[in-house]
């Protein structure tokens, strides 16, 4: 091959050379939930008001060198920067200010106190809410402080849409390493020493699945990235596909290079727009480098990629049915064995590794398998990112090593249990939901288990595709539960019986229990379903189907009692189940509460106690919120 | 070590000889592992749940996804397992329309007997089935979509043995079902009406359509004179109804039970599968000894000829122009009973039974119906005539046989045999000997024929030629096979194609099977039928050659012709000869087909189209190019397909049209 072997040095030495020009950078987070936000805005704004004021700007660095002036603004938009929850954020670098909640009105003073002025904008910056003090950038705030953020390193730093930048900080050396310089098989060793687990969910050992693969006869073997996150609330695998698209790329070409494979797929779920954009255009980029396609660094060897899109099933994230999807089937789970790794997409060898999973090889083999394992828990090396969301101060995207505790995450990087409407009080931590719809409820006891896959199966729940959602103490664990066994149950393929028929009626007896229609007969035959559902069903996905019923009936077993026994919810969340009144001896006959009820269901004489029909009744609770002597109870 | 190839089952040590799962493994070991999706010829599906067994230190597995391993110990009817299977079939109840005295599937149905097998004897759930509309459009089969219970079996019959693809699951969730493609009714979309579907349905979700009513009211009416043929294969299956083994020829039952049901004439339809025979191979001997197209292909199955019209149109030349024997029946019937019967045509009433389901179909081509006269009024299959037999109170089993009526009752052996896969090509055989070599041939079996396998190629040598013949069942069988056809890779004579698998006694009119090797015993029951016959050929049959001389003049005559061949339509989706946009007047003309369907128009087809039409006119080529805007090529993920002349070009661009383009001109020597 005359083809010049590329030289991933130069390309870095290059842009930084042309990124150190520049006097300063606007890093400005694009990832969903800022963008939502108005991100975009912020950017165009920045663009046109530097450029306003008579400074020289750059969206993009370069390749003419020459063309970089010295004292030039770069504004670049990254990945998901993790603190979603005060988003839009804008990062200056060097200064390391990090600007909360920023709209484009915010520009033109940045502009002039920071880039001009080289002075904080003091309002924009995060005030701690416990001590009230002001953080300057993220080492000051607790949120960030308590991470560790590996495989989130890059991600919120650099232009996921600039392959150079990536390489610039090291990127496609594992890869290029690995192809040059490994064998299949030291490949797959390495990984295994690392003891890297799949991070979507079933927390299989990766090094053994690629071993699977790489022992499988045949010259076409194929590697998919799963990027089909569909959990409700998880969005790891989206801030990484968005923030840092070629690090899923270099880990997929590591990965193949372990079992030899020389095509693959990344399968990214129709709703990531913004994913399924930069992981193509990260795609495009390295093939246009030469990173990607024949000859790849001088081996000889060829690996394609291409980029499909989900078209929505949650189930396409369970392996064969993502198979059977790209394959242009209906994305329906079939039996296992066979295994992908022996027979998987077209029939061929096949490995699926979820995003998160391959964004952790190119670490793991430039740090090294014994330097991988000095993070996290012996049975789980590393770190791992959780969606953390619910009833906490901080929410957002979060990446802590294998082995903290729960405490940790809800009290110091979650800032502490919060009300509904977000202040700290004194509602108290009741749970949290780990692992997403198929994941469980840990209580109080276990706050300080350190977590990993092993610990948290022991307790009932699972890491699953890391979903995090903590609750108060006004939180309804039935209704919890039946919000979950919603969720599967829209989302079961329908192809066995069990999981399209068992999730339907486990679905009906909650709605029985929440409604106040069952009796001692509805627990026993819930419990009885979800054990035949989550043994019996075909898939994974319904196999952990019952996992939110099981879970909760476990831990909170008395809850469900007092719906079924008492026709009482204890949370006072489920409407049926109240049962409204106002109390004669602090009722002042103001009559607000008949004046506020829609259906006319209060009567009573003026300066007289009031009383409710609850024939008429609701129950949607207005009266209780407009009466100003706390007279009306049961809601 | 032989015991290391031992898998414990229940206690009892049972060794593994090439079983494929556990289901199979503990079959042989006369455990009948309930099931609703496992099906040997079908690829394992695993979604019923009813199959689970526990294996010792796995858990509880699906035996049907689960493959035999030395040392596995499983037990297959513990309390745990008992508690899943109930709940899977109350579950299945739940969601299921429970019209079940009602239902056409009542006491065949597998939901009803499982759940009574496994001592289900109240259903905890809520029902949560809601009423869909049933579909009777198409005229051989009912689909009832309350009564789907979702196992997937019609959906891998119909895709993965007759590779068609008629219905498959839409939706997701609680809301699956099984429809033809955009809900529509089953006549209107591609099914050939096998009814394969319905044969392995273990349900009512999908039924044969019932004419008993209108066959009933033709024989209590006194007006008319009703006739009905017999189809080989009913004789070896109707006694299963009744209790009989599969295999039990009962055709003196048959008749009698018809005469007392009321049918004036009984006649057999191996009459005309003999007439069929001289008919069909007086075509093959023509083409053959002519060089007329071949191979041939047969044309008696209903379900085959509608595949070939809507995938193979090009293949009608190599396509028997000889009708079935079912309408071969009726149109003898109609030309010659009513004068020998005294009676008006539109009195006589030909009904016909059949195992078949697209026999209904057949029945309704509106080239077999003159006049607003059907040829072949009612079709009722197997099932259909127990279920009369049964209405009319008549006690099958003790009826004295009696004998068919003549002329069209008498048959040989070779008719018969018409009923199983090989059974025309060896009837074909047993004629071409003779009328080849034309001398006496002694030799009646036809071995290389015979057999279960889906495809079976035979080289036999009548009369000093040799011939090659293929015999196909299953349409995924038939389609391979027509593909190699079509590309001129295939050297055979003479193929045969049967729809169902195991041919017409594997028809999905016939009774529901209740024996393990059924198809076997239906088969070996036809076999048998065809030995205690006196006359195994069809060219010694006297009738045969009374009909040919007091009707139908020579084999192949025009008479015979205009009464006993016909010819076929194409259903291809899109027929279309194509749009012309350009037509000149030039002798020497070369046409360019750009395809307008979706796929090539997204993939710019249009502007291809107009580049090509500038181009032609630039150049000053009117005179010697047409151009066409035609759909669809079915290449769909290779367009923008463009045709020049005869050459086909895929992901066509306007360069490379243009090349071919200028390439043939100048082959043609077109300036």
């Amino acid at each position: 091959m005359s083809q010049p072997i590329m030289d991933l040095a130069k390309i870095a030495r290059d842009y930084t050379a042309a990124a150190e020009k520049t006097a300063r950078r606007v890093i400005v987070c694009a990832g969903t939930g800022c963008v939502a936000n108005g991100a975009l805005k912020v950017v165009d704004a920045f663009v046109r008001e530097i450029a306003a004021k008579g400074l020289p700007v750059t969206i993009e660095l370069s390749k003419d060198e020459e063309l970089v002036h010295g004292d030039a603004v770069l504004v670049s938009k990254s990945g998901c920067q993790g603190f979603c929850q005060m988003g839009p954020l804008v990062r200056i670098a060097p200064d390391g200010f990090l600007y909360t909640r920023v709209t484009a009105d915010d520009v033109p003073e940045i502009i002039a106190e920071t880039l001009v002025g080289n002075r904080a904008v003091e309002r924009l910056l995060y005030h701690d809410p416990l001590t009230g003090e002001t953080c300057r950038g993220t080492e000051d705030i607790t949120f960030y402080k308590r991470q560790e953020r590996t495989v989130l390193k890059d991600c919120g730093n650099i232009d996921p849409e600039d392959i150079r930048e990536y390489i610039s900080l090291g990127g496609y050396r594992a890869a290029e390493r690995t192809w040059r310089e490994l064998s299949p098989k030291a490949v797959c060793e390495e990984i295994t020493l690392s003891g890297l687990r799949g991070r979507g969910g079933g927390g299989f050992p990766a090094g053994k699945k690629w071993e699977f693969a790489r022992v499988q006869p045949g010259l076409k073997k194929y590697i998919i990235c799963n990027g089909d996150e569909g959990d409700p609330g998880a969005f790891m695998d989206r801030s990484v596909m968005e923030g840092n698209p070629h690090s899923v790329i270099e880990g997929m070409m590591i990965a193949a290079r372990g079992i030899g494979a020389n095509e693959g797929y990344i399968y990214v779920r129709a709703e990531y727009p913004l994913a399924v954009k930069r992981v193509r255009k990260a795609v495009e980029e390295a093939a246009a480098m030469g990173i990607l396609g024949d000859n790849i660094f001088g081996s000889g060897l060829s690996l394609h990629l291409h980029v499909m899109e989900g078209a929505g099933a949650f189930v396409c994230g369970e392996e064969t049915a993502l198979i059977a999807s790209i394959e242009g089937k209906r994305g329906m789970p079939t039996p296992k064995p066979p295994f992908p790794a022996v027979s998987g997409l077209w029939g061929k060898p096949t490995i699926i590794n979820n995003v998160e999973t391959l964004a952790c090889v190119p670490i793991v083999m430039n740090m090294g398998a014994a330097e991988f394992r000095r993070v996290g828990t012996q049975g789980s090396p590393g770190t791992k990112t959780f969606a953390l969301t619910g009833h906490v101060v901080n929410t957002g995207l979060i990446e802590v090593p294998f082995g903290s505790t729960l405490r940790e995450i809800v009290y110091n990087i979650g800032g502490g249990v919060t009300d509904d409407a977000g202040n700290i009080t004194g509602e108290g931590f009741k749970s949290v939901q780990i692992g997403g719809p198929s994941g469980g409820c840990l209580t109080e006891e276990y706050l300080d288990l350190p977590l990993d896959f092993d610990s948290l199966k022991d307790a009932g729940a699972m890491v699953g595709s890391g979903g995090l959602v903590v609750m108060n103490q006004r939180t309804c664990m039935v209704s919890m539960a039946r919000f979950f066994m919603q969720f599967i149950q829209n989302e079961s393929c329908g192809k066995c019986v069990l999981c399209r028929e068992g999730t339907k009626q486990m679905l009906s007896l909650l709605d029985d229990i929440i409604e106040g229609r069952a009796d001692a007969g509805t627990l026993d035959l819930l419990e009885q379903l979800a054990g035949a559902v989550g043994k019996g069903s075909l898939c994974n996905l319904g196999k952990t189907a019952p996992n939110p019923v099981l879970s909760t009936l476990k831990s909170f077993r008395a809850e469900y009692e007092a719906h079924v026994f008492q026709k009482r919810c204890p949370a006072g969340r489920c409407k049926a189940l109240l049962s409204p009144e106002i109390l004669a001896d602090k009722c002042k006959g103001c009559g607000l509460c008949l004046k506020v009820c829609p259906v006319g269901a209060i009567t009573g004489e003026r300066r007289q106690p009031h009383v409710i029909n609850a024939e008429v009744c609701i129950k949607c609770g207005a009266c209780a919120q407009a009466c100003k002597f706390n007279a009306i109870v049961g809601m | 070590m032989e015991n290391e190839k031992i898998v414990t089952v229940d206690g009892r040590e049972i060794p593994i000889e090439g079983e494929r799962n556990l289901l199979e493994l503990c079959r042989k070991a006369n455990i009948d592992i309930p099931t609703f999706c496992y099906h040997s010829d079908l690829s394992v599906y695993g979604a019923c749940r009813l199959c689970l067994v526990d294996v010792k230190g796995r858990g509880v597995v699906a035996s049907c996804s689960t493959a035999p391993e030395p040392g596995m110990v499983v037990r297959t009817t513990t309390e745990e397992i008992r508690g899943m299977r109930k709940i899977a079939v109350e579950l299945l109840l739940a969601a299921h329309d429970r019209s079940c005295t009602t239902c056409g599937k009542s006491e065949a149905c597998k939901l009803q007997s499982l759940a009574r097998r496994l001592g289900v004897t109240e259903i905890r759930f809520k029902s949560t089935e809601k009423l869909e509309p049933v579909d009777h459009s198409s005229p051989s089969l009912v689909r009832d979509p309350n009564k789907c219970i979702l196992c997937g079996d019609c959906v891998r019959m119909c895709h993965e043995i007759q590779g068609i693809g008629a219905i498959d699951f839409a939706h997701r969730g609680q809301k699956v079902m099984v429809l033809p493609s955009f809900g529509k009714g089953l006549n209107d979309v591609e099914c050939v009406f096998c009814g394969q579907c319905a044969s392995v349905c273990p349900t009512g979700a999908l039924t044969v359509k019932s004419d008993v009513d209108a066959v009933w009211k033709a024989v209590n009416d006194p007006k008319k004179t009703v006739v009905v043929q017999i189809a080989p294969a009913v004789r070896v299956a109707i006694g299963e109804s009744f209790g009989l083994k599969p295999g039990t020829v009962a055709i003196g039952q048959l008749v009698a039970a018809l005469k007392q049901i009321g049918f004036d004439k009984v006649f057999d339809t191996s009459f005309t599968a003999d007439l069929t025979v001289i008919e069909e191979g007086t075509e093959f001997v023509k083409r053959k000894t002519n060089g007329g197209r071949l191979p041939q292909f047969t044309s008696c199955c209903p379900g085959w000829v509608k595949f070939a019209e809507q995938y193979y149109p090009e293949l009608f030349p190599n396509l028997s122009s000889c009708k079935s024997p079912q309408q071969m029946f009726g149109s003898l019937a109609r030309e010659v009973l009513p004068k020998k019967l005294g009676v008006a045509n539109e009195d006589l009433v030909v009904v016909s039974i059949m195992p078949c389901t697209a026999k209904k179909f057949e029945a309704g081509r509106p080239e077999f119906e003159h006049e607003g006269i059907r040829d072949v009024d009612f079709v009722l299959t197997t099932q259909e005539l127990a279920r009369m037999i049964e209405e009319a109170g008549i006690n099958f089993n003790t009826l004295n046989p009696e004998s068919l009526d003549l002329p069209f009752g008498f048959k040989t052996g070779a008719g018969v045999i018409f009923g199983v896969t090989g059974g025309v090509s060896e009837a074909v055989l047993r004629w071409a000997a003779e009328k080849v070599g034309g001398a006496p041939v002694e030799k009646v079996d036809y071995h290389e024929v015979r057999g279960q396998k889906g495809v079976r190629e035979a080289t036999v040598t009548v009369g000093g030629i040799t011939l090659k013949l293929a015999v196909v069942h299953g349409l995924a069988n038939a389609r391979a096979i027509a593909e190699k056809v079509k590309a001129g890779t295939a050297d055979y004579d003479f193929i045969e194609v049967m729809s169902c698998p195991g041919g017409c006694i594997g028809g999905a009119g016939q009774p529901i099977p209740n024996h393990p090797d059924c198809r076997n015993l239906r088969t070996r029951g036809i076999y048998d039928a065809d030995k205690m016959l006196q006359v195994h050929k069809s060219q010694e049959n006297p009738y045969i050659a009374e009909t040919y001389a007091e009707t139908l003049g020579e084999p192949n005559s025009p008479k015979a012709h205009h009464l006993l061949h016909t010819e076929y339509q194409s259903r291809r989706r899109i027929s279309a000869d194509g749009l012309d946009l350009m037509t000149g007047a030039g002798e020497n003309r070369l046409t360019v087909s750009v395809c307008v369907g979706t796929s090539c128009y997204i993939r710019g087809a249009q502007d291809l189209l107009h580049a090509l039409i500038r181009y032609v006119e630039d150049r000053g080529l009117l005179h010697a190019v047409d151009i066409k805007a035609t759909f669809c090529y079915e290449q769909c993920d290779r367009g923008p397909s463009v045709m020049v002349g005869d050459t086909l070009l895929e992901k066509c661009t306007f360069e490379k049209a243009k090349a071919e383009l200028e390439n043939q001109l100048a082959a043609m020597k077109v300036e």
